[in-house]
């Protein structure tokens, strides 16, 4: 029997801003265990959260980019649970009038542009985390609060993805929104962004849904795809051999790459949720709406379809181009000034996808040190050479490398270097007599009739010119001299 | 020299006029205390060292003819739930016996910032929950008045003192009634302000949507000088509210002329003390005399305040109340089999039987399946009571009766059933729940020389009327002035 699969993802994100959400702790990544706290985040008697307006507003932001419903009134509840991580015993969160709802994000799987629908978002107060030693006998466990009060954002979907890909597509593009917006990082490995999957089985053509279950510890993009298809697997098997499937609670396993059972030992939980009588309810208004949308960017989606036709570059370079803002932000900067220049937009975005990225995954820095030193008019200005054919295609990375280290121009760098593309026979003549005398076998074959075998001695060429030569003269001189 | 019998404005008054040094103020008020104390149990912790080096600087202060602040001078004694700190806060429990908190209460800096002296912290009913201070961990306060009988509660240390002359200002919380009725049986003013005039924050929470701090004084105009200094917005609590404070001191002998006074038949009912009744009658004529106009009123669902304290107050306080498992601070049990056998353990040794019974209370009428029929149904009913004095408002400018149905009772007379301890708060919880202001002055005292209390209401945010209402009264008779033989 064939089995339709179907998937919904709670999604926790962790809000970027500069204090935590209920006092004025700062909420650096990393800092020494227990540092980022004061009596108001560690809950000792007496003290009050007051509302960091900047982590609402993210989350506004957030949830008009996720094209949700914005509540005209919302409040904060408290919900209810014993664990040594939440010092108050009890999180703030938002339970029966979140304020976003009825919201849809668009993915592309395939080409295909398909809409997965956004049950909720609602803001709440992050916990700390539990340090268990390694030895194993030990006896005790370690709190870090430095985490607990920071702004979290959880974002449900309706059960509309069909295969773990679409999953993984939905959490692509979610994360893509949330760093173009700013408001959050969306980083896994740091817990910035944090991942549930329900997932269950219909048997296709059949309305109702299966018995789903819960998917945690899911600490990479991978690991969902992974988790999901091998949940999948195993509930069609279960189905198969006439089996039912329990609702329940399954953790990853990341070594044996299999989910297992989690031993349902809280049973059904009662949170005993009911209103925070320490924050006053909000009122969102649409003044104040309107002056959000106005720092809100472009998102990706739209920009995509710009940049093609705005500057005629492809599907695939709009794609790897756009999936950083700080990216798509400097290479459109570039954009612009090459057209006002009249230089060729595809050697800016050939910079941009070849010796750029090049040196941002060599030297493994972010890429806003790289806009700090070369900045878009540079870029411009050695795509202006390329285009003058000052140097030989293959050089550009060598400049850019060196305009990066010393923050000099192109031009000085060409010129300093003498970089200069070759093209001047008399220059060039002694080069290939000298390669044609010491490459006497590939000569033979190219007279033969391999005449392919040119290449490699332009390529020796190339190399004894120390790059600049011309490829073109030199291959037209090479022929002539063969011929 | 007897300061220690003085007001807190005649105490201001003299160490500014340098007729008195703070210094000898404190000292005095030490020895009072030393005498005293041991028969009433008013205090939990005394801070002479370091109020002793504060009143030396406030006398250097003045003595270099430097700006001062409202409160000069002047020892003041604090209810043990407002965090203090380096002091020792323990809200009467024995979770927070040696709790030291690391910041003091937003009251507590102005305190500081106004330059008084802060000289020690009160007993009260465990976590203010209780109308006796029978349920603080550390013993009960005795009533200066008859040491037999309690002071009232949950403020009842803060009463205590101030009827025993050993404080000239005392700050107590008020959640159903917890400042005015322990101020009615010891025969002092209490005042509990409008919710959100007072900042709560570092005030340890015990019903967020009822608690509120306010004054406990030796007479109003003390009251109007204290509440000068407490209220105001505080960023650091978001329902406190952004409103001026008013000078209370300025209008505060404008008179009751023409003022309308309403008197709800429903406080006037079955259960209500006849001694207290009486008082209550005769302080309504001096009302009249004086000019105002009295007329009957109705607020109809006073019957269900209690009912509806009763759910709300719990459950808030099974919230609050959550974060004392002896993981991060406080008492934690030394015999325990792993975590939730350690929560048990620690909450089930440091807290007692009332607060036990009040969690539990509010946990049940929190629980999916419960919580529409009784915390639900409970916010429904405030909302009425509200209403009530909405419309009451409409027609009067203040509401007049009596703070306890009944005088100062005996230790052990009430404990036993909590249902007859909860309705001394009858007269007093509705007030909370409708998040109102109220005063209560002393009025009269019963054949056996226990105090009676006559509360006044007011329109939210109206401390000025209240306050003028009460000092009115007060300038017409003696009874602030009558001293407990101790
Ligand atoms: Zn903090």
């Amino acid at each position: 029997m064939g089995y339709e699969i179907i998937i919904g993802l709670e999604v926790h994100v962790q809000l970027k801003t500069k204090s935590k959400m209920f006092c004025g702790c700062l909420t650096g990544f990393g800092a020494r265990q227990n540092t980022q706290v004061c009596p108001v985040c560690l809950g000792l008697p007496g003290v009050l959260p007051v509302i960091n307006k900047q982590s609402f507003e993210y989350a506004l932001k957030a949830a008009l980019a996720l094209n949700c419903q914005i509540a005209d009134f919302t409040k904060f509840d408290r919900k209810h649970y014993y664990y040594p991580d939440l010092p108050k015993n009890y999180q703030i969160s938002q339970y029966d009038i979140p304020f976003s709802h009825d919201g849809y994000l668009d993915i592309k799987v395939d080409g295909k542009t398909k809409r997965v629908g956004i049950t909720r978002v609602h803001l709440e107060e992050d916990a700390g985390k539990l340090i268990h030693p390694e030895e194993k006998e030990s006896q005790y466990s370690l709190v870090d609060l430095n985490r607990t009060g920071m702004p979290l954002m959880e974002i449900v979907s309706e059960p509309d993805m069909n295969s773990p890909e679409e999953a993984h597509a939905y959490l692509t593009s979610l994360k893509e929104i949330m760093r173009y917006l700013g408001v959050s990082d969306c980083d896994m490995e740091k817990g910035t962004l944090r991942c549930d999957a329900n997932l269950s089985l219909r048997p296709k053509g059949k309305k109702e849904l299966g018995v789903k279950s819960e998917i945690k510890n899911l600490n990479s993009f991978k690991f969902v795809s992974k988790a999901l298809a091998y949940e999948a697997k195993r509930q069609a098997e279960l189905l198969e051999k006439g089996e039912r499937i329990i609702q329940e609670t399954r953790l990853w396993d990341e070594a044996k790459e299999v989910t297992r059972s989690m031993r349902s030992k809280e049973g059904a939980h009662d949170y005993r949720y009911f209103p925070e009588p320490d924050l006053e309810p909000i009122r969102i208004d649409e003044k104040w709406l309107a002056d959000i949308r106005k720092t809100m960017p472009e998102l990706p989606e739209a920009r995509r379809s710009r940049l093609i036709t705005q500057y005629g570059i492809s599907n695939y370079e709009a794609n790897v181009l756009t999936q950083e803002k700080i990216i798509i932000d400097y290479t459109e900067q570039a954009l612009l000034k090459a057209k006002e220049q009249n230089v060729t937009l595809a050697s800016v975005t050939n910079l941009t996808l070849g010796p750029v990225f090049k040196i941002i995954n060599k030297q493994k820095i972010e890429f806003s040190e790289f806009t700090r030193k070369v900045p878009p008019e540079n870029l411009v200005s050695l795509a202006n050479e390329l285009d003058k054919k000052t140097i030989v295609s293959t050089m550009s990375g060598v400049v850019l490398d060196e305009m990066f280290t010393s923050g000099k121009t192109a031009r000085n760098i060409i010129k300093e270097k003498g970089l200069e593309q070759v093209s001047d026979k008399n220059a060039l003549e002694p080069i290939i007599e000298e390669v044609i005398k010491n490459n006497q076998k590939i000569v033979a074959d190219y007279k033969g009739g391999k005449k392919s075998a040119i290449m490699a001695l332009v390529g020796q060429v190339m190399r004894a010119s120390q790059g600049k030569a011309n490829p073109q003269k030199v291959k037209e001189l090479l022929t002539k001299h063969l011929g | 020299m007897d300061l220690y019998k003085k007001t807190a404005s005649e105490i201001k008054e003299l160490v500014l006029k340098k007729e008195i040094k703070s210094v000898e103020v404190t000292e005095d008020l030490f020895k009072r205390i030393d005498e005293v104390e041991p028969k009433i149990k008013a205090y939990l912790t005394l801070n002479k060292e370091s109020a002793l080096a504060q009143a030396k600087k406030i006398d250097e202060k003045i003595a270099r003819n430097e700006k001062t602040g409202q409160l000069a001078g002047i020892p003041i004694a604090l209810k043990d739930n407002l965090c203090t700190e380096g002091i020792k806060t323990t809200c009467a429990s024995k979770i927070l016996n040696n709790f030291i908190p690391p910041y003091d209460a937003s009251v507590v800096k102005r305190i500081k910032e106004e330059d008084g002296i802060i000289i020690g912290k009160t007993n009260l009913d465990e976590f203010a929950m209780g109308s006796s201070t029978e349920n603080s961990a550390f013993g009960p306060s005795r009533n200066p008045w008859d040491p037999a009988r309690v002071p009232g509660g949950s403020s009842g240390g803060s009463a205590a003192a101030i009827a025993a002359d050993l404080a000239f200002l005392a700050l107590g919380s008020d959640t159903g009634g917890s400042i005015r009725q322990p101020a009615a049986l010891s025969g002092i003013v209490g005042l509990k302000p409008t919710y959100g005039r007072v900042s709560r924050y570092g005030l340890v929470a015990y019903a967020s949507s009822l608690d509120q701090i306010g004054p406990m004084t030796k007479d109003v105009r003390d009251a109007a000088l204290f509440l000068n200094v407490l209220a105001g917005q505080d960023p650091a609590d978001s329902t406190s509210v952004p409103l001026e404070t008013p000078d209370h001191l300025e209008k505060i002998s404008r008179g009751v002329k023409g003022l309308k006074i309403g008197v709800p038949k429903e406080f006037f009912v079955a259960g209500l003390d006849k001694e207290v009744k009486e008082s209550i009658d005769q302080g309504l004529k001096v009302y009249e005399k004086l000019g105002a106009e009295i007329s009957q009123i109705s607020l109809p669902h006073t019957e269900h305040g209690i009912a509806t304290y009763y759910l709300i107050a719990p459950s808030e306080a099974s919230s609050n109340l959550a974060r004392y498992d002896g993981i991060h601070y406080g008492h934690q049990t030394k015999s325990s089999k792993g975590l939730i056998d350690m929560y048990s353990q620690s909450r089930s040794e440091g807290f007692g039987d009332e607060v036990k019974r009040r969690i539990m209370l509010g946990t049940f009428s929190l629980s999916s399946g419960y919580y529409d029929a009784y915390y639900l149904r409970a916010l429904k009913v405030r909302q009425l009571i509200k209403q009530d004095f909405d419309e009451a408002f409409k027609k009067v400018d203040v509401i007049m009766g009596p703070t306890s149905p009944i005088p100062a009772f005996k230790f052990g007379e009430k404990a036993a059933n909590p249902l007859q301890m909860y309705l001394c708060d009858v007269f007093t919880v509705t007030t909370n729940l409708a998040g109102l202001p109220g005063i209560s002055i002393p009025c009269g005292f019963t054949k056996s020389s226990l105090p009676i209390g006559l509360q006044i209401l007011g329109r939210p945010f109206d401390e000025t009327t209240l306050l003028q209402t009460a000092y009115a009264f007060e300038q017409k008779t003696e009874f602030h002035k009558t001293k407990p033989r101790i």
